[in-house]
């Protein structure tokens, strides 16, 4: 607490709330700023001087090469000087539409270079806001986003870098109920998604439609990217007819992602659009290239062709846009669309203490033991003081440990029995741990609902969350 | 029979988290044939040290992993019925969601 000028108090919360108002009016100029960057350079200027030659409307088309204008000639000049990409590519991206699913850890470079490579159409679907969590990977957004949709920061951003190509936002989740009317208008889809139900089900609407897919993944420090649908190709069917166990299926905000890894797997995938766009190369169809950033290791891989059994695109298969509509992802997987984290009920009421609760117990000194169950990495991040690491992994050989610290416990205090409470992050792990401990005689363990995460929210704010 | 074994996507912490495991099969007293039907089982005794059920189903690898045998997908050389020979590279790898 201080006092500001005029002698009125002023708290961390009055100085939090005006640095918001101000950052959303930043955030409100810089849009503003982009928005007339663009029609400025849409007068053909970088430096804003008028120039006779540049203002004076496009020239007819035919005048120069027979398709490019003055402007898009300097513009893409390092590409119509390749001799093995030219006009002629450079004309069929210009010409070519790009739906990229995700605006995330993949979609942010991929969007950026396919904007600025000048391909005619970019559409982005996403409907999620930006948060500062996300920054160390998806550098398409700044923090002046953090907050607002992923979808107009994005835009807001390829706007910047080339205000001749049209940016459509579908500003939703991509579900069976849009998906055909949303990828319908587009030539070519890259799938820079982070959930299982989400690749099959954007897998399958490419095959109804008949759109090439990019398919692209970045988990830790491993990337993956091939080219789906394609030429006669295989569908991500052709390949996974079975979804994976659900326990196989890792997330970044669970296992972490080094950011650059999906950056580079997000250029590979505006890559392999622009080959297809442009119609040069060859397309990673047919072949899988698996990227592992610890060994710097590339390794491009032969995979299976078209499948005659494949229930999407095999010679017997019939999935219409109405059985499309009609599937059901999310049930096919078992896994939600939707990213938010699992909320487990494992252990009956009574087996449980909210963290508020916990915290009482802690203030009035009852004698307890707290056991943290996170992995000893997360523990490394933040903990809670006086607890104990001991991670569900490896909780069957850490009973001692527990027993002798009840023990030690007891010895303080005689007349009463120590409680045992569990914590985690979120309040899944602690619950497994509990069910364990319950079946080898700790009856009287709880865990923390919620976890770390509600002690932060519903104890101490200033508790660090990752 | 020497064999470079690889392990990726994730299939790696099932195996103490080491990546490539150069190893020694003997082939199967059949004919001395090594097939990749013979390496999984060798592979869930020898080499996978928690949770076998990330790795197989069945007798062959669970849904989402992929098997590469000399950089090919298995599904071009017989799957399980896949013969290997000295100094091949087959690669386990999970595939990835991430994004």
């Amino acid at each position: 607490m201080a006092m500001d000028s005029n002698g009125a108090v002023e708290t961390a919360a009055d100085v939090r709330r005006e640095i918001s108002s101000l950052e959303k009016a930043k955030a409100q100029i810089e849009d503003r700023i982009s928005a007339l960057q663009a029609r400025l350079n849409s007068y053909g200027l970088e430096d804003g001087s008028e120039k006779t030659n540049c203002s004076a409307p496009p020239p007819a088309e035919d005048l120069f090469s027979g398709k490019l204008s003055a402007d898009m000639i300097y513009r893409y000049s390092r590409h119509l000087l390749l001799p093995s990409f030219g006009v002629d590519a450079q004309a069929n991206l210009l010409k070519s539409s790009v739906l990229v699913i995700g605006a995330g850890g993949l979609g942010s470079p991929a969007l950026l270079y396919l904007a600025a490579c000048g391909v005619g159409s970019v559409g982005i679907v996403d409907n999620d806001v930006v948060e500062l969590n996300n920054l160390h990977r998806q550098i398409i957004h700044s923090e002046a986003y953090i907050g607002r949709s992923k979808v107009e920061s994005a835009a807001a951003a390829c706007r910047g870098i080339n205000s001749t190509v049209q940016i459509v936002e579908h500003k939703e989740a991509f579900r069976t109920s849009n998906a055909l009317e949303i990828m319908r208008k587009y030539d070519i889809v890259v799938d820079a998604t982070d959930n299982v139900p989400s690749r099959y089900m954007i897998s399958d609407c490419c095959v109804v439609l008949g759109k090439p897919l990019i398919s692209g993944a970045a988990l830790g420090l491993e990337g993956q990217l091939t080219v789906y649908n394609y030429n006669g190709g295989p569908c991500y069917r052709c390949l996974f007819p079975t979804p994976p166990p659900t326990t196989a299926c890792q997330r970044c905000a669970d296992s972490g992602v080094l950011g650059v890894v999906p950056g580079i797997i997000g250029c590979l995938q505006a890559l392999e659009a622009i080959k297809v766009a442009g119609a040069v190369g060859e397309p990673l169809s047919g072949r899988m290239l698996l990227f592992d950033a610890l060994s710097a290791r590339i390794r491009v891989v032969k995979i299976r062709g078209r499948s005659s059994q494949c229930e999407a695109c095999g010679e017997n298969a019939t999935l219409t846009e109405q059985q499309f509509c009609n599937f059901d992802y999310e049930k096919f997987t078992q896994t939600p669309l939707s990213t938010s984290p699992l909320k487990l009920q494992l252990l009956p009421p009574e087996a449980r203490i909210t963290s508020k609760e916990y915290n009482e117990i802690n203030k009035k000194g009852e004698p307890h033991i707290l056991i943290d169950v996170r992995p000893a990495h997360h523990y490394k991040i933040i903990s809670l003081p006086n607890s104990l690491n001991i991670p569900l992994g490896s909780l069957e050989g850490g009973l001692p440990e527990i027993s002798a610290a009840l023990e030690v416990n007891k010895a303080g205090d005689n007349s009463r029995d120590s409680s045992l409470y569990v914590i985690c992050r979120r309040g899944n792990d602690s619950q497994r741990a509990v069910d364990c401990l319950h079946k080898m005689g700790f009856t009287s363990a709880k865990d923390i609902i919620g976890g770390l995460e509600s002690w932060a929210h519903d104890v101490d704010p200033k508790f660090p969350t990752y | 029979m020497r064999l470079t074994l690889e392990f990726g996507g994730g299939l790696e912490l099932l195996c103490n988290s080491v990546k490539i495991h150069e190893v020694n099969v003997d082939p199967e007293a059949e004919g001395n044939k090594l097939t990749m039907k013979n390496l999984l089982s060798w592979v869930r005794t020898n080499l996978i040290k928690e949770r076998p059920e990330m790795f197989m189903k069945g007798d062959t690898v669970r849904p989402g992993v992929l098997v590469l045998v000399n950089d090919c997908d298995w599904e071009l050389s017989g799957q399980l019925e896949t013969v290997l020979e000295e100094k091949d590279v087959v690669v386990f790898i999970s595939t990835l969601h991430g994004g």
